[in-house]
């Protein structure tokens, strides 16, 4: 018994020391970084100890990141759009993966199989690669506005490429498996006999589907909401890529800050900051949920 | 009486299988019909036909005179108590209750009063704020049966209401659907694979076999009348026998039945015994025994014995004289 006891120890720590290594550690680096000065030193950034005869005599918290962070128009900006885009995107993928997953969970379950592996195929190419392959298709000279012209459906180009569309349409494009697969995962569980005694009990389907299966599919759509809104909202790839220079995205800030300024210490502020406008939601979230019978 | 569901003809295939062949049924107004039959031979099916959730291969559906072919669930006259409750996991007791009621657009006062009273009836006022994942199984079965006669339909479904319940439950619960009938005059049609369940509350009985039913009549008719041997042998014992080895010959062909209570057992012959044999067995069941005697000509009988005749009993091995009267023998069809 000893041994299975120390078995499930093991098993227990596994998770907390994969987030004490590769997040908690990391994090306690940034925000060391995000309190100190930029320099022109090796490592960029002043220390953030004091020293004296070899031992640390105080800290040099250096607040004016967040400062400006807070002050600079540019930067509240940034956060504000990236959490618009990456709602609206969220949204959009809600919209298209909740009718996919639906049709999955209700196809013959041998076939359920072929369809799941079908959402999850673009992942067997490189994510760069699919973003770079849609540039080519929205380009002025790519392959959708060539189609379109030849067929003589237009007669100039479409701005497709560095717009907001593109954006959109690359973020719904990448993160729609993370939406299909909560989602589907919920459905698939859903017991028929729920929506046949909704339909006994005198429910039109569009009724039994809003009253029974929109409901007991609301955790589906909590996860898969979040699996797309978090990444999303500090995507830089796409708005690069897609974006243009016109499309302000917090990922883009803070690559800019980080290789073009040079300046960690404001890059870690941006970080720290991000990663507090991301996860306060989510716990309250959670605490909702525990709150719930 | 006029039918309030007539079944015309209905088949239901799945595949290569036949669920429901060729049934005709007539289901009259205010009756408590029991569809009884063996594992896999179509009940459910046939219910799921009547409420609507499976469309007819071929045949006709009327509720209330109408034809209701066709027509879907919600727009049917009948509800349906599924077998496992299929109640709304994320909605309270009361909920689930008025869940059937608003879709008749029922709401404000008029819905608590009903939902009140569905919860009454079947004695969960108290509970209507719980969540199904918070009663018992006992408790989970009335909200069911609630939900659905807070819709006051003209009939109502049961698929094995009791099948999962304790059985001092489901003698209480027999009880209180029959009360429930009394009360209300709704038409019953209970799904159930437990003969005595059926026979306990049945007005008429439907028995079904691979599809088709074999005889619908009162239960009493069905034990003393079976329409052939295999509904004979689904109600109660009985002894079943070729005609041309059974004693007393009445028919020169098929089968004759005779019920084991019928037979008179003794230790020693009489003017009027029919044939001798040995005790092989003898099987106690509190208010009677069941013996099987082996007769001379190696015939095995099943004599019903009551344990209060007196005499003490039987034991293996014992020489014994049966006899029963002409009118016992039943001729049947295989
Ligand atoms: N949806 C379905 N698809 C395929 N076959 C089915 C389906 N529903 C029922 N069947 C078949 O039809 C036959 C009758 O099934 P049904 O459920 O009506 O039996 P039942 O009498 O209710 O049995 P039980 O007492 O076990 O509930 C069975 O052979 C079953 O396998
Ligand atoms: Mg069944």
């Amino acid at each position: 018994m000893i041994g299975t006891a120390w078995h499930r120890r093991i098993v227990l720590a596994l998770p907390w020391l994969w987030t004490g290594l590769f997040f908690l550690l990391p994090f306690a680096f940034v925000l060391k970084i995000s309190f100190s000065e930029a320099a022109l030193s090796v490592p960029p950034y002043s220390d953030f100890f004091a020293y004296a005869g070899g031992a640390i005599v105080g800290l040099k918290a250096n607040l004016a990141n967040y400062q400006l962070l807070l002050s600079d128009a540019l930067y509240v900006k940034a956060y504000l759009s990236s959490v618009k885009i990456g709602a609206i995107a969220t949204f959009i993928t809600l919209l298209l993966g909740y009718p996919m997953a639906y049709a999955i969970a209700r196809a013959a379950p041998q076939r359920r199989n072929v369809f799941l592996v079908l959402v999850m195929l673009p992942f067997w190419t490189s994510f760069l690669i699919r973003i770079y392959a849609w540039m080519g298709l929205l380009r002025p000279t790519g392959l959708i506005n060539s189609a379109l012209l030849s067929l003589g459906v237009i007669d100039e180009p479409l701005l497709l490429l560095n717009t907001p569309f593109a954006v959109y349409l690359g973020i719904v494009y990448a993160y729609l498996p993370f939406m299909v697969l909560p989602l589907y995962a919920r459905l698939e569980k859903l017991d028929p006999a729920l929506l046949e005694a909704a339909a006994d009990l005198g429910a039109k389907p569009w009724r039994a589907f809003l009253g029974v299966t929109l409901p007991l599919s609301r955790p589906g759509i909590l996860a898969g909401c979040l699996l797309v809104f978090i990444p999303a909202v500090g995507e830089f790839v796409i708005p690069e890529l897609l974006g243009g220079p016109n499309t302000l995205m917090i990922g883009k800030v803070l690559w800019s800050e980080f290789f073009s300024n040079r300046d960690w210490p404001m890059a870690s502020a941006l970080t720290v900051v991000l990663l507090v406008l991301l996860v306060a939601p989510i716990m309250l979230l959670q605490a909702r949920r525990e709150d719930a019978p | 009486m006029t039918s309030v569901i007539r079944i015309a003809a209905v088949s239901k295939r799945f595949g290569p299988s036949t669920a429901v062949d060729d049934v005709t049924l007539d289901i009259r107004e205010n009756e408590f019909l029991a569809l009884l039959g063996a594992s896999g031979c179509g009940k459910t099916t046939l219910l799921r036909l009547i409420a609507g959730l499976e469309q007819p291969d071929s045949g006709a559906i009327f509720i209330g005179g109408d034809n209701m072919t066709g027509t879907p669930p919600y727009a049917r006259p009948v509800n349906m108590m599924f077998q496992s409750y299929a109640l709304f996991p994320h909605m309270t007791v009361a909920d689930n209750v008025a869940f059937g009621l608003k879709q008749d657009g029922i709401s404000g006062a008029a819905l608590t009063a009903r939902v009140k009273e569905a919860l009454e009836g079947v004695e969960l006022e108290t509970l209507g704020t719980r969540k199904p994942d918070q009663l018992s199984g006992g408790q989970r079965q009335r909200v069911a049966l609630a939900r659905c006669l807070a819709k006051r339909p003209k009939v109502l479904l049961l698929d094995e209401p009791m099948a999962a319940l304790d059985k001092h439950l489901r003698e209480r619960t027999q009880l209180e659907l029959m009360a429930l009938r009394a009360r209300l005059g709704i038409t019953f049609v209970v799904v159930t694979h437990d003969q005595s369940e059926a026979m306990a509350m049945a007005d008429r009985v439907a028995v079904m076999e691979e599809g088709r039913i074999l005889q619908v009549a009162p239960p009493r008719e069905l034990y003393e009348r079976p329409a052939n041997a295999r509904v004979a042998r689904f109600f109660g014992d009985i002894n079943l026998w070729d005609a041309a080895a059974a004693p007393r010959r009445p028919h020169p062909a098929g089968i004759v039945a005779i019920r084991p209570e019928r037979i008179h057992m003794s230790r020693t012959p009489g003017s009027d015994t029919v044939c001798e044999g040995t005790v092989a067995d003898v099987a106690y069941l509190g208010t009677a025994s069941t013996c099987f005697v082996t007769t001379t000509t190696g015939l095995t009988v099943r004599v019903l014995v009551r344990s209060d005749e007196g005499a003490p009993p039987f034991t293996p091995g014992e020489r014994v004289y049966l006899t029963w009267p002409a009118s016992a023998m039943m001729a049947l069809d295989p």
